[in-house]
């Protein structure tokens, strides 16, 4: 990776930490492939930790982690920190249901597609509030981010018509020849639309952020925004603009859910995800294929807590089953604090020189 | 119109000037620039001229207005009145991106590089090639790699800035604002990160740079460099122009009486050293700095009662950590450090300061030594204020903290107000004689000194170095920390010098030589 060239401790950590998650991904994929094309399918303990039903629900459960974890990227890249992943997801949740239920008569794709959009809007202008609050007014991030949270959690809340319902969600979509890999095409290669946008902004940001005049302008105004102002870069107009994006994609996230999960939108959906998202973000190292990484760990967590309930191989209470992906949220974040390096600028106001 | 110095003391002596000025046309010329802030006037009807290919230094103290006036021609500022002209036109700039496009570059005295980022990445920052889209960064490479061979500046466009030396990062500035098809430099305080070599080498570039027609403006308070690089020089003092000259008309003492108004002693007027028995003796101490690397690796030295020892080092060689572990504030990891006898490894620094009797003028005034939000009188007694007569049985006597600020004020010579005054509102040579008067004005065995006179004026520089060797004279044991190679070697009678966390040699002052020292400050030791 461009970025992460020369050879600083920090570095050489980093990379060692690519090299065992690439070891770890490849053991699990072979695990994967193993378990479910030979006799092993038979045991009931390989089939709950690697079977298609597990991969597949680890992918799904890690969308919007995913789509999270790239908006706090886009935030915090250029210095803005996202606390706040968790209210733009629910209010992209709660514009994509209200959109979704107000054209239910058109044609499905036409009103999942207009739920789409809300969705991005209203993510978008969450963003661009959190933007507002912490580059006009000064205000303290963790609180602006705060403010977000609390602020979309009520309106969600006083808005939503309990009577509303939304008529159907995106429906998988079917890549020929490709679906038919063994085990890979159905877990990768049959899903529906959001899911593949979530994989391909991955790919579109990494290449976006190290390799464009943007991207390159992005990380100067996170890690040094003077150095970025000495060369005529406007600051300000990075943090808005990247604050926004990042907002349309917590809210596609919360779109997700809605038009691609359950169907519906109910109070507090999201449920700690924005959170989780960020974690995602953090322990990937602000990188998008690290954020990638770290949400499919986090999926995979949630979709063995689900897989062991359901095979009831267990005698834990279900309580302590539920509580694995945030116990796993926990270990994995507190493990590598110190190790992670945030952009140097982030959380700090910008004031020009100019008078 | 060129000649609306106020007090022009010494102007245009040199008939090689005189032709210049008659016959060749300014690259950039600015015209009676005044900049206020609120309550300040920055620059007053400062007009100014840079010729093809010369060096102009710009000289003067800290807060005469140098930095506002480059920020003004680097389209930072916009100037409250007066005009710019660049290559004869008139223009107005809103930000540096218009000075960048008018062929004006600058190399900031912070470095504006992005640490975690490649050389290329930073060098391209803002002007982007780009190829489908995506960068084209072995296009900027290849730019580079020409810059560097063309104007002898070694660097490799794809390492990354936060592993490199000061020295080269400077090289990538330069590189940077080259790359940019500037014709006219600015430098601030380009020298003041550099060993000696290293300065020699800056200055080379900045003649191969003139030679090849750029014009560079070189801003500097360091009389030496002056005088062996600029072509003319000009001098500002409270935010006026005071004088223009050349290094072939002047000399040190008449330019340091431009800049400070005033004749000035340059010289610190001392007698020979009588050392008595150790005060300090530091023995094998290793620490680690912030960020866990080691900074100090078995570091021994004793200081004498009557000497000064000056330690001597660029900056980041451990110096820092070395004063903060003598003083309590940072841990050491081994080894041992008695004052006066007794041992105080590790202590609290209210331990030290008590038991051993020490004092400790800190290299950051603004961090540790003084509350900015608190008046004088209060910064007077940070050190003593729990004891009487400033308190009693916990609360505090205000009479008395007044009355002996008042008079410490009067001792030292600090220009304020009143004792009222809030510490932050005084200039930095007062800030730093406020705290100086603090930490002398008590029982004193040793003396720990970094950085005494950063960033202040040439007045208070001079009081303060006579401070410091009437307190050696007293029979103090003094350390002084300097990364200005000219105090050290003004103040000290030995010379430690600091090199990746050790003490690379102790010189004798009689047997010191700038050069000795220089090489010894980059690690080479015969």
């Amino acid at each position: 990776m461009e970025g992460w060239k020369g050879a600083s401790v920090n570095q050489l950590v980093w990379k060692r930490t690519q090299l065992i998650s690439i070891v770890v991904i490849a053991l699990l994929l072979l695990m994967a492939i193993l378990v479910n094309t030979t006799a092993l399918r038979q045991q009931t303990w390989l089939r709950v930790l690697f079977g298609i039903s597990a991969l597949n629900f680890m992918l799904r459960a890690s969308v919007p982690l995913i789509l999270g974890a790239l908006s706090g990227i886009l935030c915090e890249r250029s210095g803005i920190i996202n606390i706040g992943i968790e209210g733009m997801m629910l209010a992209g949740a709660f514009g994509a249901f209200f959109f979704k239920v107000q054209t239910n008569s058109w044609p499905l794709l036409a009103s999942l597609m207009v739920g789409v959009l809300a969705a991005l809007l209203v993510g978008g202008l969450m963003g661009f509030l959190h933007a507002l609050f912490s580059i006009r007014y000064r205000m303290d991030q963790i609180i602006s981010g705060t403010v977000i949270i609390v602020l979309a959690t009520g309106i969600t809340s006083y808005l939503f018509d309990r009577d509303a319902v939304a008529q159907g969600k995106f429906g998988e979509i079917r890549i020929p020849l490709l679906a038919d890999i063994p085990v890979i095409g159905n877990v990768l290669f049959n899903n529906p639309p959001i899911t593949y946008l979530a994989l391909i902004l991955v790919v579109v940001l990494h290449v976006a952020i190290f390799y464009t005049r943007w991207g390159l302008r992005t990380r100067a105004v996170g890690e040094h925004p003077s150095a970025a102002d000495t060369v005529g870069i406007n600051v300000n107009r990075f943090r808005y603009l990247n604050t926004t994006l990042g907002g349309m994609l917590a809210g596609l996230a919360g779109g997700f859910l809605v038009l691609e999960a359950v169907g519906q939108f109910q109070e507090g959906m999201t449920a700690g995800r924005g959170f989780i998202a960020l974690a995602a973000m953090i322990f990937g190292n602000w990188n998008p294929f690290g954020a990638l990484a770290a949400a499919l760990l986090f999926g995979y967590t949630q979709a063995l807590q689900n897989e062991l309930l359901l095979a009831g191989v267990t005698t834990i209470p279900r309580q302590f089953v539920s509580m694995l992906p945030y116990v796993v949220t926990i270990v994995a974040v507190a493990g590598f604090v110190g190790r992670v390096r945030p952009p140097a600028a982030e959380g700090k106001v910008y004031e020009t020189e100019a008078h | 119109m060129l000649d609306e110095t106020s007090t022009p003391l010494l102007f245009y002596s040199s008939p090689k000037l005189e032709e210049r000025i008659l016959n060749d046309q300014p690259v950039l010329q600015v015209n009676s620039i005044t900049k206020r802030f609120p309550g300040v006037v920055a620059n007053e009807d400062v007009s100014l001229a840079l010729y093809p290919g010369e060096i102009l230094a710009l000289l003067g103290e800290n807060g005469a207005g140098k930095s506002t006036l480059m920020n003004v021609i680097y389209g930072l500022y916009q100037p409250s009145e007066g005009e710019i002209f660049v290559k004869g036109q008139p223009v107005s700039m809103n930000s540096p991106r218009d000075a960048i496009a008018l062929g004006i570059g600058m190399v900031h005295q912070h470095f504006q590089l992005v640490p975690v980022m490649t050389v290329a990445e930073n060098i391209m920052l803002g002007s982007e090639s780009v190829k489908n889209g995506l960068l084209d960064t072995r296009a900027v490479a290849r730019r580079i790699t020409e810059l560097s061979e063309r104007y002898n500046l070694a660097v490799d466009p794809y390492a990354v800035i936060e592993d490199l030396p000061v020295g080269v990062r400077q090289r990538v500035e330069i590189v940077k604002a080259l790359y940019r098809n500037v014709d006219i430099l600015i430098l601030d305080e380009p020298t003041a990160v550099l060993t000696p070599q290293e300065i020699d080498g800056l200055f080379e570039v900045m003649n191969l740079l003139k030679s090849q027609g750029h014009s560079i403006i070189f801003i500097t308070h360091k009389l030496k460099e002056v005088l062996r690089v600029a072509d003319r020089i000009a001098v500002l003092r409270d935010g006026k122009l005071v004088g223009q000259t050349t290094p072939h008309d002047s000399t040190e003492a008449e330019l340091a009486a431009m800049m400070v108004g005033r004749e000035v002693i340059l010289t610190v007027d001392k007698t020979a050293a009588h050392p008595g028995a150790a005060v300090l003796e530091i023995d094998g101490v290793a620490a680690r700095d912030d960020l866990g690397q080691p900074a100090l690796r078995g570091v021994s030295l004793a200081v004498h009662a009557g000497e000064i020892v000056g330690v001597a080092g660029v900056q980041g060689n451990g110096q820092t950590e070395l004063v903060e572990v003598l003083t309590g504030l940072r841990h050491a990891d081994g080894g041992h450090i008695r004052i006066n006898g007794q041992e105080l490894t590790n202590a609290s620094p209210r331990q030290i300061t008590d038991a051993g009797q020490m004092s400790h003028v800190p290299e950051d005034r603004h961090a540790y030594g003084m509350v900015a939000s608190y008046d004088v009188a209060h910064n007077m007694v940070l050190n003593s204020y729990y004891r009487p007569p400033f308190a009693r049985a916990g609360v505090i006597n205000e009479p008395a903290i007044h009355q002996y600020a008042t008079q410490l004020v009067a001792e030292f010579d600090v220009r304020t107000p009143s004792v009222d005054a809030l510490a932050g509102s005084l200039s930095g040579g007062n800030q730093q004689k406020m705290v100086v008067a603090r930490e002398f004005s008590r029982p004193l065995k040793l003396l720990v000194v970094a950085q005494p006179t950063r960033g202040i004026d040439v007045g208070s520089i001079e009081f303060i170095h006579n401070q410091i060797v009437s307190k050696r004279d007293e029979g103090v044991a003094v350390l002084v920390v300097s990364s200005e190679l000219d105090e050290i070697m003004a103040l000290s009678d030995r010379i430690a010098v600091m090199y990746k966390g050790e003490i690379i040699d102790i010189v004798p002052r009689s047997q010191a030589t700038r050069e000795g020292l220089g090489l010894l400050m980059a690690g080479v030791k015969d």
